[in-house]
């Protein structure tokens, strides 16, 4: 496995690609990467220290505790408040900041939240405490929606009636083409989610880039991999070209992984969801589907959603969607800090923010 | 009770009316007696703790003393390559030999759980004489508290250390200059990885082992060549990255580490590529960051390298001029990037 992933970060085949690129950009082009782990791979290796000025990377919305609603964060809190429920999480939900307080402040004031590494696991220990009321927080892109939707499937199969799931589920291609239609939108070319397209495929993306005129190409997260990317859509740019392209084709098949697409279809609806930051895009998310309607957490506790402010200061929506770069926000490493978020990039590890604080507080001009 | 009775290391449990502590045990009666007969004074009996005061008589030495404390709380208490004992011995003998001082005596406090398997404690105490006898340091005072059940976990231990200075030794991390290099004797966040992989249940292909080990035999050694050591410091929380940051913040000088020369095992590698974490930031327990001109570079490795804990010891990074008081790396591909001080745990990625 190891060997297989110095491959792709190997310095003389990113000199190579450094190169090529250079050798073909004639004028100024602006990129997205969809997805936060491509913005801390370009953070953590400094890509565009390496790549040609003219061009520019922004970061998108491709993060899922980024964009996940704070009033469904508000919704997480208040069910971890109540006794006998244990709230069961991804590691990274626990310091995002709904509108009063996160997972871990209730954690610490004697709340039963849980960090898992798998959706199944919070089955396990819903099957452990029988007595009592256990929920999953379901948070993610179409990479973690399989897996709990494999684990409601699970537990619907176990006759596990004290389990169920917090759904926040959202989908990429929704999100590309809102973004495109907006009036602010700078973007040129989008380098698309490898592991997203792993799951579903390419196909999606074609209506999107033939409608808007412009290149998607699949992605992956390793320093070569960008830089394939990045390569291969700047090549399309600069001879005038659009469509789907996939540099990332050791991973992802044209048809993706039609066993997890099934399940998607089995599990989930599609649903209008709103975004952090961001506001709702139609048909953007993925709702738990009537058949299993009974694991819906928020049926099931007959949850209303409250409305609930952001932070004023915070600029996550405009970072979010490319129209500012983190060292742009007044707030960015003063008032607002891993340690004291004011926003969910600065919190998560697939945030801009977080990334931008951790790898990028120093010049370009290195020695 | 003859206290001069010694156990072999691989005793059975001495016979005690109980199968776990109660809270009687920290009592301060017939329990904690028996506890401290039986157990305590068989494996680490030696003749300061067995003067039987509150405190503990030392002798009177010449030089200066240097004294640090440490409480550990690790879950789980036996884990691949130690347990809790072993840990409480060494994480107190490494934070002396940071101070260039050579280790003598060590306090030992338990804060234990009631309903804790005296088998356990056993094991752990068994653990505490071996680590001790290694590192050459003697137990000579005591505690033994009992809490609740539900109000500790299982063992939790503090250790409290004594060590002489040793003379022309001059260390300390406002000395880190430009022109320094970073040496550290082997591989980076085993300890932290084998702790998250028994805690989590996760399976790798190859079990990794906790690193934990006294250093001062080998930093004794070293210190002995009065070499010219700058800064000393044992990356256990937040690894490696957390303790060149906090040189960098006291000494207002850069660090730069180059990415390639990190000493990392498979298996840590894979665990923190799956796992979503870097090894810059995870816990060691047997690992010393030795700063010194470079000069002496060479003299301080080859010393270094006759020992079993240092047999990988390397230059992993230098300091700087640029970037002041910033910990920085240069990647794998030839990039530079910061290496920021942790923040909070390292949570697990999501996607």
């Amino acid at each position: 496995m190891l060997k297989h992933i110095d491959e792709y970060r190997d310095k003389k085949l990113v000199e190579t690609l450094v190169r090529a690129i250079a050798a073909t950009v004639t004028r100024k082009w602006t990129l997205m990467e969809i997805c936060g782990g491509q913005t801390h791979s370009i953070m953590r290796y400094k890509l565009q220290d390496l790549i040609p000025k003219e061009i520019s990377l922004i970061h998108g919305p491709g993060c899922p505790v980024c964009v996940t609603p704070v009033e469904l964060i508000d919704l997480a809190v208040e069910l971890a408040s109540r006794p006998g429920v244990i709230l069961a999480s991804f590691g990274d939900m626990l310091r995002v900041p709904g509108s009063q307080h996160d997972l871990l402040s209730i954690k610490a004031k004697g709340g039963d939240v849980r960090m898992v590494y798998s959706p199944l696991d919070a089955l396990e220990i819903a099957a452990g405490f029988p007595d009592k009321e256990v929920v999953f927080f379901g948070v993610g892109f179409e990479t973690t929606a399989p897996a709990v939707a494999l684990t409601i499937k699970q537990a619907h199969l176990r006759k596990l009636e004290n389990f169920s799931v917090l759904v926040s589920h959202v989908l990429v291609p929704p999100a590309i083409e809102a973004l495109l239609q907006s009036e602010h939108s700078r973007i040129d070319g989008f380098l698309a989610a490898g592991h997203v397209c792993t799951v579903m495929g390419t196909h999606e993306y074609e209506p999107i880039a033939k409608r808007h005129k412009i290149p998607i190409v699949v992605t992956g997260f390793e320093p070569v991999d960008i830089l394939l990317g990045i390569r291969l859509c700047i090549e399309m740019l600069e001879q005038n070209l659009s469509g789907v392209e996939n540099a990332y084709a050791r991973t992802v098949r044209p048809e993706g992984n039609p066993e997890a697409r099934k399940l998607l279809q089995e599990i989930y609806q599609p649903v209008d969801r709103k975004w952090r930051g961001i506001g709702t895009i139609p048909g953007s998310g993925l709702g738990i589907a009537a058949a299993y309607r009974k694991y819906d957490a928020q049926l099931k506790f007959e949850l209303q959603e409250v409305e609930a402010k952001e932070s004023e200061i915070c600029m996550a929506g405009k970072i979010l969607t490319g129209q500012m770069k983190p060292s742009d926000c007044k707030a960015f490493g003063t008032l607002c800090t891993p340690e004291k978020p004011l926003g969910a990039p600065m919190v998560s590890t697939e945030g801009a923010c977080s990334a931008y604080y951790r790898y990028s507080r120093i010049a370009r001009a290195d020695p | 009770m003859n206290h001069n009775t010694r156990y072999t290391l691989q005793c059975p449990i001495p016979k005690t009316d109980y199968e776990h502590i109660l809270l009687a045990h920290g009592g301060g009666g017939k329990l904690t007696k028996q506890l401290i007969d039986k157990m305590i004074y068989p494996l680490l009996g030696n003749e300061i703790l067995e003067q039987g005061h509150d405190g503990a008589f030392l002798p009177s030495m010449e030089g200066d003393l240097a004294m640090t404390t440490d409480s550990f709380v690790v879950d789980p208490i036996f884990f691949p390559g130690g347990d809790i004992g072993e840990l409480a011995v060494n994480g107190t003998v490494n934070d002396l030999v940071c101070c260039g001082a050579e280790p003598l005596y060590i306090s030992l406090a338990f804060i234990l759980e009631e309903g804790c398997p005296l088998d356990d404690l056993w094991k752990i105490i068994q653990s505490i004489a071996s680590a001790a006898k290694s590192a050459g340091v003697q137990v000579v005072t005591g505690d033994t508290k009992v809490v609740e059940k539900g109000k500790g976990d299982k063992i939790y231990i503090n250790t409290t250390g004594i060590g002489r200075v040793i003379a022309g030794m001059d260390i300390s991390p406002d000395r880190c200059s430009e022109g320094d290099v970073v040496i550290i004797n082997g591989t980076i966040g085993d300890h932290g990885i084998a702790i998250m992989t028994e805690r989590e249940g996760l399976a790798f292909e190859s079990t990794v082992k906790s690193d934990t080990v006294a250093l001062n035999g080998m930093m004794m050694d070293l210190f002995s060549e009065l070499p010219e050591i700058h800064v000393l410091r044992d990356p256990t929380r937040g690894g490696v990255a957390s303790a060149l940051n906090e040189i960098c913040h006291s000494s207002g000088t850069g660090i730069r580490l180059i990415e390639d020369l990190l000493p990392v095992t498979g298996g840590v590698r894979g665990a923190c590529e799956v796992m979503g974490l870097d090894p810059l930031y995870i816990a060691n327990e047997g690992k010393i960051l030795v700063i010194v001109p470079e000069k002496g570079a060479e003299k301080v490795i080859s010393v270094m390298k006759k020992h079993e804990a240092g047999k990988e010891s390397r230059i992993i990074g230098r300091v700087t001029r640029e970037h002041p008081g910033i910990l920085h790396l240069e990647t794998c591909i030839g990039s530079t990037r910061i290496v920021d001080m942790i923040s909070g745990e390292q949570l697990p990625r999501i996607c």
